[in-house]
C-alpha cells in the first residue's frame, strides 16, 4: 500500500456515514415543519392557527353600537355585571348583520331561574327564589324588567334574598324572632342591598337583654313577647370572658342546650 | 481560517463590522415601526384568570358559552371548563358533584344530613407557569406561547393522550372527532383580538377575571391584591396561573 491513500475500508465506512447523515438531513427536512422551532419546540404557525378560530360571542361592547339605549339601562341596573349574550345566547354573527335571525329573545322562567332559583349553594345575599311559591303562573318579566330587574316591590320578607338564613333559623331556638329584632334595615337596603347594608349587634348587653342572669324576660321585647319561653340565662361578667357571644355561638342556630 | 490575521484583512473588517451591526441595530426597530398598529405582540403580553368563588352562582352559563363558542362536542365528558359542587357535610364527609360539567345548572341537595358549607368552584386549564402536559409531549405538540397560554397543535397532536394523564387538574380531553387533545386557550382568538375569553365575557356575577399578570393597575390585579389567593395543587409545584379568592381547604 502506498503511503498517503487512504484505506479502502475506512473509505467504505465514511461512505456508510455519509448516506446514513444524508438520508437523516433529508428525513428531518421532509417530517419536520416549516415553522418549527422558530419560537421554541413547536410550530410557530400553531400559534396563529389557535388565534384564527371565529368568534361567537361578540362581546356587550358590540351590541352597544346599535342598542345602546339598552345597554345604558342594562349598565345601570342590578344586571349591569351580565353580558347581553349571557341571555341572548351568541351574537357575533348577528353583530356582523349576516345572521338569518335575530337573537333569541327568552321569554319563559326557566333562563331566569337558571341564576335565581333556589340552591343552598349559592352565595348568601345573591336573589333567589322558590319557583312554586313566587307567582307560580306568572312569567318572571310580567313584573320584573329584565334590563331593569327590581323587586316590583318591597320583599315581603328577608327570606326572598336570605333564604338559608331564614330555613336555619326557622327550625332554631331563635324561631320566634323576626328578622329586624337584631338587625335593623333602612328601607334603602331592600333596593340597593350592598349599599346600605342594615345594622348588627356589636355588643355583648344587646345579648344580655334576654340571656342575662337578673333580667327579666321581656313581655315586650321591640314588640315580641318572650315571657313564654325559657330562656337559657348566663352570668355575663363571667361567661365566656372577653369573647363576644358570637365568637362561640351562631345566633341564627344557637347551640346551647 | 487564515494563520496570520494581515494587516489588510484586518482594515477591511475594520470597515465592515461597523456598517453590519449598525445595520443590524436599525433593522429592529424599522420591523417594529413596520409592524406597529393593530398587530399583535405576544410577547407584551402574560395572561392569567382569577376566580372569585364566592361569586359562583353555579349558572353554568360559562361551561356553556365555552362549548359554543370553541366548538366543544355537547355530549357530556368534552369541557374546556365545568362547574364543580361541593357540599361539606357537618359529619366532615365531603362530596363533589358535577352534572354535565354544570352546563344546566344544578339541582337541589338531595342529601337530608345537616351541611355545614356549600359552594361552586369553577375549573379549567390553569396555564401553569411550568407545565406538566407541555413537557410529556413527543412531538412538541402542545406548547406555552410568548403570553403565557397553553395551546394544542391540532395539526402535529398524534393523540397518543399522555398529556391527558399528565394534567394534574383533569383540565384535557380527547376530541372525539379529531382523535388529538382538547383544552381551554383563554379563548386565545379572542384574546389576541382584544375581547374577553367567552365563560369570563358571559359570567353573570364576573366571578372570572381575565387580565395581564405582569401590569400593575389591571382588575385581575386589583382583585389578587385584596383577596386570599390560592391556586389549585400548589404542592405539585406546577405554577398554576388560575388564581382562587377565599377557596375553601377541602378543594381538590
Amino acid at each position: 500500500m502506498k503511503s498517503g491513500k487512504i484505506p479502502n475500508q475506512v473509505l467504505q465506512v465514511g461512505l456508510v456515514f455519509l448516506i446514513v447523515g444524508a438520508t437523516m438531513i433529508l428525513v428531518r427536512q421532509r417530517f419536520i415543519p416549516e415553522s418549527f422551532g422558530e419560537l421554541g419546540h413547536y410550530r410557530a404557525d400553531a400559534v396563529e392557527v389557535n388565534a384564527s378560530h371565529e368568534i361567537q360571542f361578540a362581546g356587550w361592547q358590540a351590541c352597544a353600537e346599535c342598542h345602546d339605549d339598552v345597554v345604558a339601562t342594562k349598565n345601570s341596573s342590578f344586571h349591569r355585571t351580565l353580558s347581553c349574550e349571557t341571555c341572548h345566547g351568541p351574537a357575533a354573527e348577528h353583530a356582523r348583520e349576516e345572521a338569518e335571525e335575530d337573537p333569541p329573545l327568552p321569554t319563559g322562567k326557566e333562563l331566569c331561574l337558571t341564576c335565581h332559583r333556589y340552591l343552598v349553594s349559592r352565595p348568601t345575599g345573591f336573589p333567589q327564589i322558590i319557583e312554586d311559591r313566587h307567582e307560580p303562573a306568572k312569567a318572571c318579566h310580567s313584573c320584573h324588567d329584565p334590563h331593569d330587574p327590581v323587586p316590583s316591590e318591597r320583599p315581603e320578607s328577608c327570606a326572598g334574598c336570605h333564604a338559608t338564613i331564614s330555613r336555619v333559623i326557622a327550625v332554631s331556638h331563635h324561631a320566634p324572632l323576626d328578622c329586624e329584632v337584631c338587625h335593623e334595615a333602612e328601607p334603602e337596603h331592600f333596593l340597593r342591598p350592598r349599599a346600605h347594608l342594615p345594622r348588627k349587634p356589636f355588643e355583648r348587653d344587646f345579648c344580655g337583654n334576654c340571656h342575662a342572669a337578673g333580667i327579666e324576660t321581656p313581655a315586650n321585647f321591640r314588640g315580641v313577647d318572650l315571657t313564654a319561653l325559657d330562656i337559657p340565662k348566663i352570668e355575663q361578667d363571667t361567661h365566656g370572658g372577653t369573647l363576644l357571644c358570637w365568637q362561640c355561638h351562631y345566633q341564627h342556630s344557637p347551640e346551647a342546650r | 481560517m487564515p494563520k496570520n490575521y494581515e494587516r489588510r484583512e484586518f482594515l477591511a473588517d475594520l470597515v465592515k463590522f461597523p456598517c453590519a451591526t449598525l445595520l443590524l441595530g436599525v433593522s429592529g426597530p424599522i420591523k417594529a415601526l413596520a409592524s406597529a398598529g393593530d398587530e399583535y405582540q405576544a410577547s407584551e403580553h402574560h395572561y392569567a384568570m382569577g376566580v372569585q368563588i364566592e361569586k359562583c352562582i353555579g349558572c353554568g352559563k360559562c361551561v356553556e358559552a365555552c362549548k359554543i363558542e370553541n366548538d366543544v362536542p355537547m355530549e357530556p365528558y368534552y369541557f374546556r371548563t365545568w362547574i364543580e359542587r361541593y357540599i361539606i357535610y357537618a359529619d366532615g364527609e365531603v362530596s363533589v358533584d358535577s352534572p354535565n360539567g354544570g352546563i344546566d345548572g344544578f339541582p337541589p341537595i338531595e342529601s337530608e344530613k345537616a351541611i355545614l358549607r356549600t359552594f361552586f368552584v369553577p375549573k379549567l386549564c390553569n396555564h401553569c407557569e411550568n407545565p406538566p402536559c407541555v413537557q410529556v409531549c413527543p412531538v412538541g405538540a402542545t406548547f406555552k406561547t410568548q403570553d403565557g397560554v397553553i395551546l394544542v397543535d391540532d395539526d402535529y397532536c398524534i393523540g397518543c393522550r399522555y398529556c391527558i394523564q399528565a394534567c394534574p387538574y383533569g383540565a384535557r380531553f380527547l376530541d372525539p372527532r379529531t382523535h388529538t387533545a382538547g383544552k381551554c386557550t383563554f379563548c386565545y382568538h379572542r384574546i389576541t383580538d382584544g375581547l374577553l375569553p367567552a365563560c369570563v365575557e358571559i359570567c353573570p356575577t364576573q366571578a372570572r377575571i381575565f387580565g395581564e399578570l405582569d401590569k400593575l393597575s389591571t382588575p385581575l390585579n386589583r382583585m389578587m391584591r385584596q383577596s386570599n389567593i390560592q391556586v389549585l395543587k400548589a404542592h405539585m409545584n406546577t405554577e398554576p396561573k388560575v388564581f382562587y379568592s377565599d377557596l375553601d381547604g377541602e378543594v381538590r
